[in-house]
């Protein structure tokens, strides 16, 4: 069946590699403009989504196993808290990011991005351990629910 | 506002947050067994301690997220309320972890235990949360964490409508919290703030207009459909009656609880220089939604069948006891609402647990199954009958101190008809309690019956546990009722 | 007369979806449809929200020196993470439909009750 779609996969080929681009780039210039985790996460997750369907979810399965999600899912809440439990450490209130570097602006700068990231983590797994479940319906769907911070 | 941040306050939420993703990670059921008690032991001893500092210091504790400053941060605050109501949360926490590595084995799929552990300590995390926040829309946050993981614990019930229960619970608690944030935007609309303590000063100012008005009838309404108050309580009974033994208790000792705690915050706390009850016309309402809860339920729980159910039904009636304690709205009326969020959770974790051991060892899923098990499981129906006889109210139980607070802050208050009700509801309780009793100890067991197989200690040592503790409060109130006299009295006078 | 509904069209709109969406909430039976009404039902909220935080004239709350008047940018954050809570009940009800189809065999509200009551008469009975 996917014989007939060629035009299907060279645009979505073609597609692929500028969606991660562009989802990495609202994940990191986040801290200057609009942007950030959420959007970045959603944006990664519909690259691994569009290619689910059009090569098949097998393929997709191959690239990104369901496993591999629902790790995704739980390092990204790591990334969160453990960089709030980071500032305790060093001395400031959970999610003080003035503690994080030399100065507080540089800080401020550096916490974000990484709550951000944990956040992105986070939805880009949430958001293709959902596609999985709902596509991939002869294997017994189990349904892990997933809760941003 | 200068007090000093403690640090326990956040680690209160965060240990079992950190804990649940690292649960999954591991793909474990005795790993994420082991981490999961763990956690909820620490948590325990947090709660513990917290508790100490609130009666040692006599303030109330805060903690500012990130170093912001109150009303512009998310600040964390907890008081003798919510001292009460997390220690419960973390006993019934740490009890039922113990209970759970037999139970849950043998319930639920071995592949998706550890998934199991993930969400019961996001579950335990959100309660806390709900507890300790002192932000409106934090409040939410962690309502919908707690209830989003509460519906996946559910539907893991190997009765198949565990699955039906759950999206119930689901329909009915989404739009019970939708209803908690519409009410939320409407006071926002009117102060620009979402902190409760900034809310509460600022509050009064504009208390006679509409819009506070509507929002304080949707949070009330959003608030008691997760609580299960008389007419919204639909979802509790399947809910109850079909999860896993271990949720069970876990929910029905917390999860309403934790809601009421969250009623008394915003009528007492958020709402609290308005007084709620001159300027809206709230007591009635409640009055008679509670004294319908009291009678409805327990008449329901009469004519149950399932076990477990006739049990839920229970719980709805003695949400009305402790709806009817905050109506009354006295400060003697509110201890002994407040003293029954922590009695109530004793005897009903250990009925929850001596039926989910009773099930484990022998089956049993309706009250017909009961026969006999007086002689077949004596223990664990003796702990039956003490969590049984605290229901009813009898003395030397915690339910006979809820009651008799109770009923003296109904005569204080000048309502005696409603201490008569009070008393006149505990007959019904005698009737579907006795009806268990008789069964279990006066009918013979089938002849066919199979011997149960042995309950592990690890299942009975948690509900010998909660039925004695259900003895001991009952027997020497004095920690109890001071807690929640003291609780009540910081409420009355304010935040 | 105009002035209470042009001026305050945000809430009619955000009343008009609630209704809406409650009104599928309990007069559907299929589960699915349910689903829908529960989202419309948010939806009215989201609305709510976002159109309490506007500030006419004000643009988007992203600094800059030619900029004074700007949105309040609170509800709109708050709103989305009331959107991401959204989207996991959304994704958890329909892995429970899921489910419901796969043990129920329908999706019927009605159909699934007539099993459940026969589940229920059948307990308690030897």
């Amino acid at each position: 069946m996917m014989h007939q779609k060629s035009v299907l996969r060279v645009v979505s080929k073609l597609l692929i590699p500028p969606i991660l681009l562009f989802a990495l780039y609202v994940q990191f210039h986040g801290d200057f403009g609009p942007g950030g985790g959420f959007q970045a996460g959603v944006i990664f997750a519909a690259a691994f989504i569009l290619y689910g369907l059009i090569f098949g979810i097998a393929n997709a399965r191959r690239t990104v196993p369901a496993s591999a999600t629902r790790t995704m899912l739980a390092l990204g809440v790591l990334l969160y808290a453990g960089t709030g439990v980071w500032t305790m450490l060093l001395g400031g209130e959970f999610l003080d990011y003035n503690y994080l570097a030399s100065t507080p602006i540089a800080g401020q700068h550096l916490g974000i991005l990484l709550v951000e990231l944990g956040v992105g983590i986070t939805v880009a797994g949430a958001m293709m351990s959902i596609f999985y479940t709902f596509a991939a319906q002869t294997l017994d769907g189990d349904e892990d629910i997933e809760e941003e911070v | 506002m200068a007090e000093q941040s403690n640090m326990f306050l956040i680690l209160l939420v965060i240990i079992p947050l950190i804990a649940s993703p690292v649960c999954v990670l591991l793909r474990n059921a005795t790993a994420a067994w082991a981490v999961s008690m763990a956690v909820a032991w620490s948590v325990f001893g947090i709660a513990i301690k917290l508790v100490n500092d609130l009666s040692a210091s006599n303030q109330v504790l805060y903690y500012r997220i990130g170093g912001w400053d109150a009303p512009w941060g998310i600040e964390y605050a907890l008081d003798k309320v919510g001292g009460l109501v997390i220690l419960v949360v973390s006993i019934i926490g740490a009890l039922s972890l113990v209970y759970a590595k037999r139970s849950v084995e043998k319930e639920i799929p071995p592949e998706r235990i550890y998934l199991f552990y993930a969400m019961l300590m996001l579950c335990l995390s959100g309660l806390l949360g709900i507890v300790i926040t002192g932000d409106a829309f934090n409040l939410f946050v962690f309502l919908e964490i707690s209830s989003l993981s509460s519906y996946v614990l559910i539907s893991l019930g190997k009765d198949k409508r565990a699955l039906t229960s759950a999206f119930n619970y689901l329909i009915m608690g989404t739009i019970g919290a939708t209803f908690y944030i519409i009410g939320v935007g409407m006071m926002y609309m009117m102060t620009g703030t979402l902190n409760m303590a900034d809310l509460s000063t600022i509050l009064p100012a504009v208390a006679d207009s509409k819009t506070v008005m509507v929002a304080l009838a949707f949070l009330t309404v959003g608030i008691s459909l997760k609580l299960a108050l008389f007419p919204l309580h639909a979802w509790l009974p399947g809910a109850y009656a079909f999860a896993p033994s271990v949720v069970t208790v876990f929910l029905a000792a917390t999860a309403t609880k934790v809601s009421l705690y969250v009623l008394i915050r915003i009528f007492f706390t958020v709402f609290g220089k308005v007084d709620v009850f001159e300027t809206f016309p709230i007591q009635p309402v409640l009055l008679v939604m509670a004294l319908a809860a009291m009678f409805i339920a327990s008449l329901a729980a009469i004519w149950q069948q399932n076990i477990k159910r006739m049990l839920a039904y229970s719980s709805i009636a003695q949400i009305g006891y402790m709806v009817l304690g905050v109506a009354i709205a006295t400060e003697a009326g509110l201890t002994g609402g407040i003293i029954h969020i922590f009695n109530h959770a004793l005897m009903k974790g250990s009925l929850f647990m001596a039926v989910g051991a009773m099930a484990y060892g022998a089956g049993i899923t309706t009250v017909s199954d009961m026969a006999g098990m007086g002689r077949r499981m004596p223990l664990l129906m003796a702990a039956f009958v003490v969590g049984g006889l605290s229901l009813i109210g009898v003395p030397l139980t915690v339910g006979f101190v809820s009651k008799w607070a109770l009923v003296s802050a109904a005569l204080d208050a000048q309502m005696w008809p409603l201490a008569a009700l009070i008393l006149l509801s505990s007959l019904l309780a005698i009737i579907y309690v006795w009806r268990v009793v008789e069964i279990a100890y006066l009918k013979p067991a089938p002849e066919n019956a199979p011997k149960p197989s042995a309950v592990p200690l690890s299942m009975l040592i948690p509900t010998w546990v909660l039925a004695l503790a259900s003895i001991w409060f009952g027997a020497n109130a004095t920690f109890t009722m001071n807690m929640a006299g003291s609780a009540a009295r910081h409420l009355m006078g304010g935040y | 007369m105009a002035d209470t509904f042009s001026g305050l069209i945000n809430y009619w709109v955000a009343i008009a979806l609630m209704m809406i969406g409650f009104y599928i909430v309990i007069a559907q039976g299929n589960l699915v449809k349910k689903i829908v009404g529960l989202n419309i039902f948010q939806v009215a909220v989201f609305v709510f929200y976002i159109s309490m935080g506007k500030v006419k004239g004000g643009t988007a709350p992203i600094l800059d020196d030619s900029i004074e008047v700007y949105s309040n940018p609170l509800p709109h954050v708050l709103i989305l993470t009331a959107i991401v809570v959204g989207v996991a009940t959304t994704a958890l009800a329909l892995a429970l439909i899921v489910r419901i189809n796969r043990a129920y065999g329908t999706i019927e509200e009605s159909e699934i009750n007539e099993q459940d009551n026969v589940l229920d008469a059948s307990e308690g009975k030897p």
